[in-house]
């Protein structure tokens, strides 16, 4: 971008609590959907803090509440240490991104209007909305000569989202709000919008508050995870990571899912876990001295590598010749090549579809750095079963259904206090 | 009909254009300004039904009442306090305009959907701004398919006002002179020339709002 200063800003929830009437009837006594109890949280600038948990927990109640399209019952949200109750309302929300699931793109505009609304707003002059708008469009991946004369319908869902992700960019707002962002959309194109804005977040460096109910997502877009539980209560904020490794309660675990070690595996690289070295060798290299090589090492075999240090395949000390020179027809190339970035998740996959325990990490030039044996993906798969007491819980009784989670002990109280 | 008279009486037109071209204007005159009038005070009604919905009921309950009246009815009521008048004949006409712009405009605003107005809030769009910014444009639609209505249907009942006189009786002056002096030519052409105006009007705004509203006859999917 033009304007590298990068501004985030810090958001901090102060004992917020939202209460709205208790619901009456045959829901009586049940907690209040929306309703927010006694939040207190800090996202650090620059950061995505996820808001997730089922429907009614006040996830989205309390992303409103920051830029007051909701006003807290109780409490403080602080922006950079300042109430946000203090500031002018249009004043705070222009400098606010806000985003929502059906994108909102004013119909009756351009695309390249739309995306200039808010620098419009605050009186920039005509030649610099232009060319802010087709700063963004660019920075979202669509051709700025090719959308911005188009009208919002025109365009597919994906590349609305797009707009929308850019509209609330264009005044360069410290902070975005994000309300479902991705929900509309085919899990293929909310896949790769996850990842392109990813990818978009490592260059604006936003502080950015993001609502979601689906917990994968949850996980593969959060520097931190707040998980809300019915009742607007907190159930656990940290680190993804953290989280799935150690559930604060029953509640939590459940809402992770079981699957909780292979959630794990997707948010670590093969960076993250120690490698092995490989015994190696080249094309025309003595066999007899390659086969006691291969022979030393516990697995047994050779990785035949190129002159420019990139994999050929393995070869079994057992089909290394007594005397001669290793060749290239030796070579079996069935082990699976990832490098630095590769997800656990992804080098078990294709470890497991090539059926073999060991993957060869490779550097960007392709040469090799080490390999990645299955084992070490299991070590790390483990580790985060010391919180497992949660799994230990009795499946849910179907007769009954599942137990709501107003029984959850850490709820109650906030279902009292609603109806007090 | 008197005998040996001609239907269509071609040569009278020629004869008589600067009269016709005056009816003509007159009647213009008794469609557009009761139109002006009508649109104004149906979008001010407008904006606080969507804003109130509990006045919705009241003020269709009302304009619809209006439309009730009978023109003749409403001329005799207004004649004794405006007398022989253009306004005695332009407030019946700008009432009955009411029904239909208001249950247009407010079905216009209320078009507008949900999360359009919860972005322009969200983005820090002022009430007013959000109002003539967005919601007025995008209501522009249903606005001009009243106004459409409104303007043929007026067009009609101007000529009711030729019982006020001949000062501004506009096409309807032409209609009764004819029946009343069995010349089939004056009220067959004022009726035809009320026709044509109709459509002209109807015609006229489907252009006016596909030039207006580029965005809602974008093609889809023109890539």
């Amino acid at each position: 971008m033009a304007d590298q200063h990068r501004q985030a800003a810090v958001v901090e929830f102060d004992h917020v609590t939202k209460r709205y009437d208790a619901p009456t009837g045959k829901d009586k006594g049940k907690p209040t959907p929306g309703a927010v109890n006694d939040l207190s949280l800090k996202v650090p600038a620059g950061k995505i803090c996820i808001l997730v948990g089922p429907s009614g927990c006040g996830k989205t109640t309390s992303l409103k509440m920051v830029n007051r399209l909701i006003e807290p019952t109780s409490g403080k949200i602080l922006i950079d240490g300042v109430d946000a109750s203090t500031r002018e309302l249009t004043e705070l929300r222009r400098s606010i991104g806000y985003v929502i699931q059906q994108v909102g793109l004013f119909p009756h505009q351009t695309i390249g209007e739309n995306v200039a609304t808010v620098p419009r707003l605050l009186g920039w002059p005509k030649a610099r909305l232009r060319e802010r708008s087709e700063e963004l469009l660019g920075l979202v991946g669509l051709d700025p000569a090719k959308y911005r004369d188009r009208f919002p319908s025109q365009l597919s869902g994906g590349e609305r989202q797009r707009v929308g992700v850019a509209r609330a960019l264009a005044a360069d707002p410290p902070i975005m709000l994000m309300d479902e962002p991705f929900g509309a959309v085919d899990p293929i194109v909310r896949d790769r919008l996850q990842n392109e804005f990813l990818r978009l977040q490592e260059t604006i460096a936003k502080t950015i508050l993001f609502v979601t109910h689906d917990i994968d997502e949850a996980i593969k877009m959060g520097d931190l995870v707040a998980v809300f539980q019915t009742g607007g209560i907190l159930a656990q904020f940290g680190r993804p990571l953290d989280i799935l490794a150690a559930p604060a309660s029953e509640f939590v675990a459940r809402f992770v899912g079981q699957d909780r070690g292979l959630k794990r595996l997707s948010l670590l690289r093969v960076a993250d876990v120690p490698l092995r070295p490989a015994v190696t060798g080249r094309p025309g290299d003595n066999s007899a001295d390659a086969r006691r090589r291969a022979l030393d090492d516990p697995l047994r075999y050779l990785l035949l590598i190129d002159h420019g240090n990139k994999p050929i395949g393995w070869v079994g000390h057992g089909d290394i010749p007594a005397e001669g020179g290793l060749s290239e027809s030796m070579a079996n190339p069935s082990s699976p090549i990832l490098n630095k970035r590769t997800t656990l998740k992804d080098a078990l996959s294709m470890m497991l579809d090539a059926d073999v325990q060991t993957g060869i990490v490779v550097d960007r030039t392709g040469a090799v750095q080490g390999l990645l044996s299955i084992d070490t993906i299991a070590d790390k798969m483990r580790e985060g079963e010391h919180a497992a007491a949660f799994d230990q819980v009795p499946p849910p009784d179907p007769e009954i259904g599942d137990p709501d989670l107003a029984d959850d002990p850490a709820a109650e109280p906030a279902a009292l206090e609603v109806e007090a | 009909m008197l005998p040996g008279q001609q239907i269509f009486d071609f040569g009278w037109i020629a004869g008589h254009l600067d009269s016709i071209f005056l009816r003509i204007v007159q009647h213009l005159q008794l469609t557009v300004v009761p139109l002006l009038l009508g649109i104004v005070i149906s979008l001010v009604l407008a904006v606080w039904v969507v804003r109130q919905p509990r006045a919705y009921a009241p003020v269709t309950a009302v304009t619809g009442l209006l439309y009730t009246i009978p023109s003749l009815a409403a001329f005799a009521v207004l004649r004794p306090i405006f007398g022989l008048t253009l306004l005695t004949a332009i407030i019946p006409l700008t009432t009955y305009t009411l029904l239909i712009l208001v249950r247009n405009f407010s079905a216009g605003f209320s078009a507008v959907p949900a999360e359009i107005l919860e972005a322009a809030e969200g983005m820090g769009y002022t009430r007013r701004q959000r109002l003539f910014r967005v919601e007025l444009p995008l209501a522009v639609p249903l606005i001009i398919a009243g106004i459409r209505l409104a303007s043929v249907t007026t067009i009609g009942l101007a000529t009711i006002a030729a019982v006020l006189g001949d000062a501004f009786g506009g096409l309807g002056q032409l209609i009764t002179e004819g029946i009343q002096n069995f010349f089939p030519t004056k009220y067959l052409l004022g009726a035809a020339l009320s026709v044509l105006l109709a459509f002209a009007a109807d015609f006229l705004f489907v252009r006016i709002e596909h030039l207006v509203t580029p965005w809602a006859h974008a093609k889809a999917g023109a890539r």
